[in-house]
């Protein structure tokens, strides 16, 4: 079936608020080719359980798309339009489905020597949609803060090398109530600038006791969740004809009623659980699914503050180990948690940076219970070290 | 996606080979390839038939940073201090095919960028070098091994080609399949550890084809099984194992051309960088082990030349596309280009090459090492090798 064929009443499996959205725009989608029309569409049908600013977002897109002339959506376009797609995918039932044909579109890209071509194709359209529809500014300048290294207890390595060259770095900051000082200044935050999901707080661990307005995500409250999603991956795989595609797309069709999830905020539990039926490695390791969770946070909800703390993960078994067949429960693996969060507190801050406001944003790493943090902001000198003494009030005094 | 990395793969491949140039110019005293002659003697004086080769694909993909640029060189000191130094480095392999590690790896031992399913039990579509290798030169079964890490690639020794395929291929030894069956019966939590395509890691695809069954590690090399369980009970990975069975075979029956593929680095897809940190240096002291092992035996030392190379690389941290090291999804400059080091006889040593060449042009370079021609491969032989 072709775009130019689409009839709004082709759309009655959506959820009623993105049914309205595709229906007062299907004139736009009407001129849009078929290598470009699922990628929205995917978007579309997600639009009842998305965040404010990505509903946003989607909504100033479609209404672009929609001013485009004739001529202009052809340059825009074009090279989505020499995109060659097989009968396979232009049989794909793309409107009920869209995510499932990205991931079909996916494939045959790769295997026809087409990724290049999309890629670039994608890259200029993402230039010209960032030209013609800049993003808004952020309300207030943001706040990142990672807190790494929870239960080592000595560690000689150099941290936060990759960050360094970007600000200042502290050798004796006073760790007494660290975590509660971070959680205080993000609960400041939330009340200064208060927005729905504009504050979070993201746990691989157990999450400590916070201010009720923030946003919180922690590894430990969605352990049944992750009990479940296996025991279901487990039972799924055995089921004949099963690959690895067809096991991502039933994972992805999860909701948070199918593990017996729910908080009562359908948008939040969504996100949730899409950390764990989405992300990889998020199911055994806990600093992946920090790390995930920070970045999908960071690029879907786009937070004004954002707080991540890592945990131990579970130690990754050797094979003698394995083979011999302890039954020792798993233990933790602090030292290599570090090294997972050093380097995922550089992605949280790379993830940051590219949200609008990037000139006035801050960001903060600090070795939980340690005297090592760097922060870096608008006034912070690069490349700096200092060794005066100083706490974490007055490092994010600093930073404000 | 972000336009501040819009520039062209050509210079993006370009810049990622000149700082691996310059890295190992100052850090491992190279010298450019381009102010030398070609190498008059490569392999003068060796009998084509006492030739042997040994590739290892560096497995799972790595990227420049965890590597040979300056913050990386500590996870790979075997390579940078031992090898590098006695090896011809090509600076910039691009992989222009699927980046999945069983069809790349496919494409490696084709000369051809294989379309074939990633996940799915396949056999390439072209002819394999070893199938080239075994007609030509009409040798035997026992000359031409692969040594493997997971179920997946049990269809690698040769293709379904009709002018070669079945009955010409290499012998393909899944050493992990081979624990499998060793420790069938006992309660074990190892299954997650077989079916270890990191991508997908609860899937291990139905085998076939010319595996290495249990019953011949005793007749042909020489390893009750209970041996072999003793064994790797000792070893901290699938890697140490495939390098431990790769040794043995070497030792038992001295193929002409034996293809390991290392896969412990690809843990990065569970996203823990400590782990894929582990892997590499992991990769790096098996292939300086596996180095050492042609210098001592006896029908290696002397007529061998080695092969590193990784089948891809990994998503970069700049392309907002990717999550950095845990993918190789963007097809980014980064996850594309690699590098190559060849050692051995006639080899020139402590020389880099930084001309852009493609991961299809080692099966003719192998070709003409060896002296039999791939035909439907791609890629044009080594110029700087031969």
């Amino acid at each position: 079936m072709s775009p130019r064929d689409l009839k709004p009443e082709q759309f009655s499996g959506y959820p009623p608020e993105a049914r309205k959205l595709v229906t007062n725009y299907i004139a736009a989608l009407h001129r849009l080719p078929l290598s470009f029309l699922p990628s929205l569409l995917r978007e579309c049908i997600e639009y009842d359980y998305k965040f404010p600013v990505e509903r946003k977002a989607l909504e100033r897109e479609l209404a672009n798309l929609n001013s485009l002339s004739a001529e202009q959506l052809q340059q825009w376009l074009k090279d989505f339009a020499e995109i060659h797609l097989s009968a396979a995918l232009d049989n794909f039932d793309w409107i009920n489905a869209p995510a499932q044909f990205v991931e079909q579109l996916s494939s045959y890209l790769w295997t026809t020597h087409q990724l290049d071509a999309f890629r670039a194709a994608a890259i200029a359209y993402a230039d010209r949609l960032h030209a013609a529809v800049p993003p808004e500014p952020p309300s207030a300048p943001r706040l990142g803060i990672t807190v790494v290294g929870q239960g080592v207890t000595s560690y000689d390595e150099p941290l936060f090398r990759k960050l360094r060259a970007h600000g200042a770095y502290y050798s004796q900051v006073n760790p007494e109530n660290g975590l509660r000082v971070l959680l205080e200044a993000v609960a400041v935050r939330a009340k200064a600038y208060p927005a729905p999901y504009a504050h979070w707080y993201v746990d691989g661990g157990k999450q400590a006791e916070c201010d009720a307005a923030l946003t919180t995500v922690s590894y430990a409250a969605l352990e049944p969740a992750r009990t479940a999603l296996l025991g279901k991956m487990h039972a799924e795989i055995d089921r004949p004809g099963m690959g690895p595609e067809a096991l991502r797309t039933r994972l992805a069709q999860l909701r948070p009623a199918d593990l017996a999830f729910s908080s009562g905020d359908e948008v939040l539990d969504r996100f949730r659980i899409k950390m764990l039926t989405e992300g990889s490695g998020t199911q055994i390791f806990s600093t992946t699914f920090a790390q995930w969770t920070a970045r999908e946070a960071l690029r879907r909800a786009q937070p004004l503050t954002l707080l991540v703390r890592f945990a131990p993960r579970q130690r990754q078994k050797p094979m003698n180990e394995l083979l011999a067949a302890t039954l020792e429960p798993a233990e933790l693996d602090p030292v290599g948690s570090l090294v997972d969060a050093d380097m995922a507190a550089y992605y949280n801050w790379l993830n940051q940076q590219r949200l609008p406001g990037t000139n006035q944003s801050s960001f903060l790493v600090w070795f939980e219970g340690h005297a090592q943090a760097l922060v870096i902001g608008p006034a912070t000198p690069r490349a700096t070290s200092s060794a005066s003494a100083t706490d974490l009030s007055q490092l994010l005094s600093a930073l404000a | 996606m972000s336009s501040q990395f819009s520039a062209t793969h050509q210079e993006l491949a370009s810049q990622l080979a000149w700082s691996r140039r310059e890295f190992l110019r100052t850090g491992a005293a190279m010298a450019l390839g381009s102010t030398l002659l070609q190498n008059p003697v490569a392999l003068a004086g060796i009998s084509t038939k006492k030739r042997k080769i040994v590739v290892i694909t560096f497995g799972g993909g790595a990227r420049d940073q965890e590597t040979f640029a300056p913050e990386g060189q500590e996870n790979i000191p075997h390579l940078m201090r031992e090898l590098i130094p006695q090896s011809t480095f090509f600076t910039q392999v691009v992989n222009r095919g699927i980046l999945g590690h069983y069809v790349a790896t496919a494409s490696l031992a084709t000369g051809v960028y294989e379309t074939i399913n990633n996940f799915a039990s396949l056999p390439p579509e072209h002819p394999t070098v070893f199938e080239y290798f075994r007609k030509d030169l009409k040798r035997p079964s026992t000359d031409a091994w692969v040594v493997a890490p997971s179920n997946g690639f049990n269809r690698i020794g040769e293709s379904n080609n009709r002018a070669y395929g079945p009955g010409l291929g290499a012998s393909v030894i899944l050493p992990k399949h081979l624990l499998t069956a060793a420790m069938s019966g006992r309660a074990t939590d190892y299954e997650h550890l077989l079916r270890d395509n990191y991508e997908t890691p609860l899937f291990a695809p139905d085998l076939g084809g010319n595996e290495f069954q249990l019953r011949q590690l005793e007749m042909m090399l020489k390893l009750s099984v209970d041996d072999f369980k003793a064994h790797a009970l000792t070893l901290s990975s699938p890697d140490e194992l495939s390098v431990y069975i790769a040794r043995r075979l070497m030792r038992q029956l001295a193929p002409s051309l034996l293809w390991i593929t290392m896969h412990d680095i690809d843990i990065a897809h569970a996203g823990a960088y400590s782990l894929y940190i582990d892997g590499i240096r992991r990769t790096d002291r098996l292939c300086a082990e596996m180095w050492k092992a042609i210098q001592s035996e006896p029908e290696y030392a002397g007529n061998t030349t080695l092969f590193i190379l990784p089948d891809f690389g990994r998503d970069s941290d700049d392309d907002s596309g990717g999550n950095g090291f845990q993918h190789h999804r963007t097809g980014d400059a980064l996850s594309r280009t690699t590098w190559m080091m060849a050692l051995g006889p006639g080899i020139r040593e402590g020389v880099v090459y930084d001309r852009p060449m493609e991961s299809t042009d080692l099966v003719p370079t192998l070709g003409s090492v060896l002296g039999f021609s791939p035909s439907l491969a791609q890629g044009k032989p080594i110029a700087e090798l031969l």
